[in-house]
């Protein structure tokens, strides 16, 4: 377990040839550690979490999530670790709108057993531990549609979800930015003190800088990213 | 993986399109399969509407034709037999019995056959099942009637009615025999071929009618005796055609050839069976369109449920990308939509057996009456079944395309929707 959560070197990736979107020279983040990610939009920011995620191939270079190295591995093992071992919290819409709030978060079991084992014998009982740690433990909420709680609540189930079956590695893109400043402060620490009870490594990608202080370590995705990919396209 | 029960939920979500498409479905199923059964049905009514007759002679034209006016009571013959061939043939040695019928005048628009009291011994239809009578008996005097189970019910009649018989065969006829008042002496149980909707009187009467109305007017004598139907001067000189029965069924094809090449006269037999399949060629064209159109229908209502499938597809990107962020492979997306399809397909098609065979249990006694047409109601044949199998199948074939679209978006998109 020496491993870094994610180990990044001389990565390139171009939507189009000839016009790199991604050139990292080297992004190091280690286990357990709470990294925040600056990146406005446009900094190639959606497809570093791509590759990170194992959706988007790595095209040149070497990319190593968790151990393991994603260059070597077939789209469907990339798929299988991330379901294992990735949890991902969005801006907004995280959760099926045709689910209620506790299949939302056991959702993550369906597509992996390992998740589904590490959550214990009782899935929806763990599920309802971690809204409640979240502060969604009334009964009465987890049989809910999701269509009827408020944006701050649905990202909370969308965390919930994330950290079933605790993975190793949190990957929230912008989960903050459809909250209030109100909201977002509470949402952050219940979020901190989650991935801190599960020494989870958390990479936290937002805009809004203010954030950062709150994190390990601060990171700018134009400083690790050589390409420039507005700037190509402009 | 659980992708069905996901699947469910999801057309669930959107139930008011998923409903209206099962419904498409179910409606093209039940146009399917109640094509099918009509079919099945009618084939089998027409091929049951006369067994046990081994000939069936008439001047000569052609088989079908003779068919047509001789047990389905459709058309006209363009000439008759002579009674001196029909007694010849009758007299042979070979010939079990005769069935002479004598056909052109019509009651209230239905067909009025002048007979003998052996077709109600011999006639036989279906599995050899020969005429029964719900009331009454055959006729025994000139004026008695025996009528079909239609008539009774169409026309409300009842034993000991009186009826007048037309010459010709419109519902209105000018020319009403009305000096010769019929008496319902009996009604026949309901067969479910044209013998229902026949009213048979004795070959005396018709000859009896004709008489009177070849002459200048009514003569207020004849009729008048009923007891005098058998006298000598009421056989007829000719028929329209007889049934044939032969002592041994080997004799058949030579008693054919004999009759097709009997000089003193040109006549025709046919053996029913051979005839009622060359009819039915003709006929089943028809309905060999008809289930190609049905089949057409179900098409469109699959067609129907692609382009349902696709138009979601667009405002399901969102629900594709986090089913990937939490781990679905774009494989699971394929087989997502794949499952939605199959589930449109298997619903829309077990609300259409359950549509057709309420509609079935519902139309049937009106089929019946109106038709003749028996529809069973029971088990599903091996037949539906395959026809259930078959449309499911081709749904799932159907789903393909937008299983592919989702597929192919979910690897375009990955976790954020580009488009």
């Amino acid at each position: 377990m020496t491993e870094p959560a994610i180990d990044i070197t001389a990565l390139r990736f171009a939507w189009t040839p000839g016009r790199p979107v991604l050139d990292v020279p080297s992004l190091v983040i280690g286990r357990g550690e709470r990294v925040f990610l600056r990146g406005p939009s446009g900094s190639g920011k959606s497809t570093l979490l791509g590759v990170i995620g194992g959706v988007l191939p790595p095209q040149a270079g070497r990319v190593a999530v968790l151990g393991a190295d994603l260059g070597q591995l077939s789209a469907a093992r990339r798929d299988a670790l991330r379901a294992d071992r990735i949890g991902f919290v969005f801006q907004m819409f995280n959760l099926l709108p045709y689910l209620s709030v506790l299949d939302n978060v056991t959702l993550a079991a369906r597509f992996s057993p390992r998740r589904r084992e590490r959550a214990g014998p009782d899935l929806e009982g763990a599920a309802s531990r971690l809204l409640g740690a979240l502060g969604l433990g009334q009964s009465a909420m987890l049989g809910r549609s999701v269509a009827e709680l408020s944006i701050g609540q649905q990202q909370r189930v969308a965390v919930a979800r994330a950290l079933l079956g605790a993975p190793e590695l949190l990957i929230a893109d912008e989960p903050t930015s459809a909250l209030d400043s109100d909201t977002r402060e509470a949402f952050l620490s219940l979020l901190m003190q989650e991935c801190a009870a599960g020494g989870t490594t958390l990479l936290f990608v937002s805009h809004d800088t203010s954030l950062g202080r709150l994190f390990d370590r601060e990171l700018s995705l134009p400083d690790i990213n050589r390409a420039r990919p507005e700037a190509e396209a402009a | 993986m659980r992708l069905l029960p996901l699947a469910a939920r999801s057309l669930w979500n959107r139930r008011v399109a998923a409903l209206l498409t099962v419904f498409t479905i179910a409606v093209s199923v039940t146009l399917l399969l109640g094509v099918q059964k009509l079919r099945t049905e009618a084939r089998n009514s027409f091929a049951s509407t006369i067994s046990g007759t081994d000939l069936i002679v008439g001047a000569r034209s052609g088989p079908v034709n003779l068919l047509l006016y001789s047990v389905f009571r459709v058309g006209d013959a363009t000439a008759n037999v002579s009674w001196q061939s029909y007694e010849m043939v009758a007299r042979h040695p070979d010939v079990a019995w005769t069935i002479p019928i004598s056909l052109g005048d019509s009651h209230r628009g239905f067909r009025v056959m002048g007979t003998s009291s052996a077709y109600f011994e011999h006639y036989r239809y279906g599995a050899r099942r020969s005429l029964g009578f719900s009331a009454g008996g055959p006729f025994a005097e000139l004026h008695d009637a025996v009528i079909g189970a239609e008539v009774a019910r169409a026309l409300g009649y009842r034993l000991d009615d009186r009826i007048t018989i037309a010459h010709g065969l419109g519902e209105v006829s000018f020319v009403e025999h009305d000096d010769h008042p019929f008496r319902i002496v009996g009604i026949l149980e309901r067969t479910g071929t044209p013998v229902d909707r026949t009213v048979h009187v004795s070959l005396e009467a018709i000859t009896a009618i004709h008489e009177d109305w070849q002459g200048v007017g009514p003569t207020p004598a004849i009729g008048a005796r009923p007891g005098e139907a058998a006298a000598p001067n009421l056989t007829p000189a000719s028929i329209t055609a007889f049934m044939v029965g032969l002592q041994s069924r080997a004799a058949v094809f030579q008693m054919q050839r004999a009759l097709n090449d009997y000089r003193g006269e040109p006549l025709l037999a046919i053996m029913p069976g051979v005839a009622l399949q060359q009819l039915w060629q003709l006929v089943g064209l028809a309905d060999t369109a008809l289930l190609l159109v049905a089949a057409c229908v179900v098409l469109a209502g699959l067609l129907g449920m692609v382009t349902a499938l696709l138009t979601s597809l667009n405002e399901r990107r969102r629900e594709m990308a986090i089913l990937r962020a939490v781990g679905a492979r774009p494989l699971h997306v394929f087989l997502l939509l794949e499952f939605e399809s199959a589930l449109l397909a298997a619903a829309g098609v077990l609300t259409g057996f359950a549509l057709t065979w309420t509609t079935l249990a519902l139309a049937g006694p009106l089929l019946e009456r109106q038709f003749g047409l028996f529809m069973e109601v029971g088990a599903p044949t091996g037949y539906d079944l395959a026809i259930a199998a078959a449309v499911v199948a081709a749904g799932v074939l159907a789903g393909l395309l937008p299983a592919w679209r989702a597929y192919r978006n979910s690897l375009a998109d990955g976790l954020s929707i580009r488009l």
